[in-house]
């Protein structure tokens, strides 16, 4: 089963335009790493195409997974609108997650996040927590009041914010934190998700690094590799012919690979 | 097999009228994940080229009311790499396919479907030469009477399969067009291609895309379809496969009422990857509600009320 009309047990608003979902449904026992994302039918008739949405949480006991996301548009609106016991068009999961086979323990593991892409970075410390990693979050936002689930964060590791307005932790972006982090000592891996420019810091902190994974962003069509809407130029491609998809092939890149 | 659904074209013995649209079913493997293909009339696959192609620069879609905008840019691995991988992979199908394609200029076009023909499972060609979204070549070819007829000419001289040509909506009038096609010797049509559209994201104030303009498809776009199709079909007996913002079974009857003998299905796959099965599966019991006793009999009915 590749989709489903999963049953919504909770939506509550977490910050300004920042909603959590919780879903319901069968679907949740395809889901199995981190970083993988459903493509969400939201209820509007007129709108056609899904949303890809990452998997903040995934809890296999209680048949659940939680996704978060920003309120952008109308799309997003009347999905924000939806209550407990409505139904909701799912489809996934989708895409290839963040590789963390290799994780021993004690190892210490850099988790990057900015804004709208700290959701997925949830479920992936959680697993790198019970891999009994050293898990550092550094996560930047725009400001103190768009931040969110800083709670859970603490309780999985050693958590360090920035704001861009200095509103909380220090001012500026994820990247100031990464200094400071990395002279009291380099990462066995590395994991981001975020904005285009904090991916790019990341990618040039850790271009030969052999485990630094990027999950990145695009606008979809059909999320499963058919439609070539979502693709990316290779690093390593004189040509310029070749491409990866982040739906399919992705979302999750290690550094190296693909043109940011 | 469903006789009531089979429908019978130049190449062309299908057992129902259900086509994936080219662009929007890759080849055909993405999809084979969800359901076994063989139960589709056929596959338009996508866009070939001579040589690879990487398309356009991205964002390559954006949303419209009912609708959507996408200016991919005809991105494909190539003649070769279709021929050798991409086709082969589709036999274990029980499936007539449909080459779509493109060029960037007459020899391009000649040269691909000189061969394409060769591969045992493709029994048509549709020849695209309406892509709004690259710069040379595609729509250029579909929008004047004159090219469109040497290059329809072209091709007919090398090619081992009935050819079916797509027209661009995006004409004044597209009768000199049919007409002038319907002379060069194709053996049917297909249509519409998407029409040409722009969005804004009001937060840059700029264009979306970021190839600005794309091609619009959906619900949107589907009266102009059906006139269109309704129009050409009044001035050429060749045979019309319509597409164009087809979601639903009574999407498809009124495509062949406007004057189509098969159908392509392209947006909606992004909706719901199970459309085409849910519409083979839904189409008997619609058409007995209707009293329509089989596709054939329709098309033979709305041949001889033309006019």
């Amino acid at each position: 089963m590749k989709q489903e009309m999963m049953t919504i047990i909770s939506q509550i608003k977490i910050a300004p335009k920042i909603f959590e979902l919780i879903l319901k449904g069968k679907l949740v026992k395809e889901m199995k790493t981190p970083g993988q994302f459903l493509h969400i039918k939201v209820p509007q008739a007129d709108l056609l195409l899904r949303r890809p949405i990452s998997l903040a949480s995934i809890d296999q006991k209680k048949e659940t997974c939680t996704v978060i996301y920003r309120v952008e548009g109308v799309g997003t609106e009347s999905l924000s609108l939806l209550k407990k016991n409505d139904f909701l068009d799912v489809m996934g999961p989708l895409g290839n997650g963040f590789d963390t086979a290799f994780v021993k323990p004690n190892d210490r593991v850099f988790i990057i996040g900015g804004g709208i892409g700290v959701p997925p970075l949830y479920q992936l410390s959680k697993e790198l927590k019970q891999r009994q990693a050293k898990v550092v979050h550094l996560l930047g936002f725009a400001k103190k009041e768009v931040i969110f689930y800083e709670e859970e964060f603490r309780a999985l590791g050693e958590t360090y914010y920035s704001t861009d307005d200095g509103s909380y932790g220090i001012l500026g972006h994820a990247g100031n934190l990464l200094v400071k982090a990395r002279k009291v000592g380099e990462p066995s891996a590395v994991y981001a998700c975020g904005s285009n420019g904090l991916l790019k810091m990341v990618e040039q902190n850790f271009s030969t690094h052999p485990h630094a994974y990027l999950s990145l962003e695009a606008r979809m069509a059909c999320g499963m590799g058919a439609c070539y809407a979502c693709v990316c130029h290779l690093q390593k491609d004189e040509t310029g012919t070749k491409s990866k998809k982040i739906c399919d092939e992705g979302p999750v890149f290690p550094t190296g690979e693909v043109i940011l | 097999m469903n006789n009531q659904l089979k429908v019978s074209l130049p190449g062309l013995e299908l057992k129902n009228p259900i086509i994936p649209a080219s662009g929007c079913f890759g080849f055909g493997a993405e999809y084979a994940k969800y359901f076994d293909l063989s139960c589709l009339g056929s596959i338009m696959i996508k866009a070939t080229t001579l040589e690879p192609r990487f398309g356009n620069a991205t964002p390559r879609v954006a949303e419209t009311p009912s609708g959507m905008l996408n200016a991919i840019g005809l991105q494909n691995p190539g003649l070769d790499v279709v021929m050798s991988e991409k086709l082969p992979a589709l036999e274990k199908y029980d499936l007539p396919i449909i080459a779509n394609v493109a060029g960037s200029c007459e020899e391009d076009y000649v040269a691909v479907c000189a061969k394409i023909g060769d591969a045992p499972n493709v029994k048509a060609i549709e020849l695209n030469i309406s892509c709004p979204n690259v710069k040379h070549g595609g729509i250029a070819f579909g929008t004047d009477p004159d090219v469109a007829y040497e290059l329809t000419k072209a091709v007919m001289k090398v090619t081992k399969v009935p050819i079916y040509v797509k027209l661009s909506p995006n004409v004044t009038n597209i009768v000199p067009i049919a007409q002038a096609i319907d002379a060069g010797g194709a053996d049917g049509l297909t249509m519409i291609n998407t029409l040409l559209g722009m969005r804004i994201d009001l937060k840059t104030r700029k264009p979306i895309l970021a190839n600005q303009t794309g091609g619009l498809s959906g619900p949107a776009i589907k009266p102009i379809a059906i006139r269109l199709i309704h129009q050409v079909s009044q001035i050429t007996d060749l045979p019309i496969i319509g597409m164009g913002g087809i979601y639903t079974a009574d999407d498809v009857l009124e495509m062949f009422m406007a004057g189509a003998s098969a159908v392509a299905v392209g947006t909606a796959n992004f909706t719901d990857p199970y459309i085409c099965p849910k519409l083979i599966e839904a189409l008997p019991q619609r058409m007995e509600e209707l009293g329509i006793e089989s596709l054939e009999q329709l098309r033979k009915e709305v041949r001889e009320n033309r006019r």
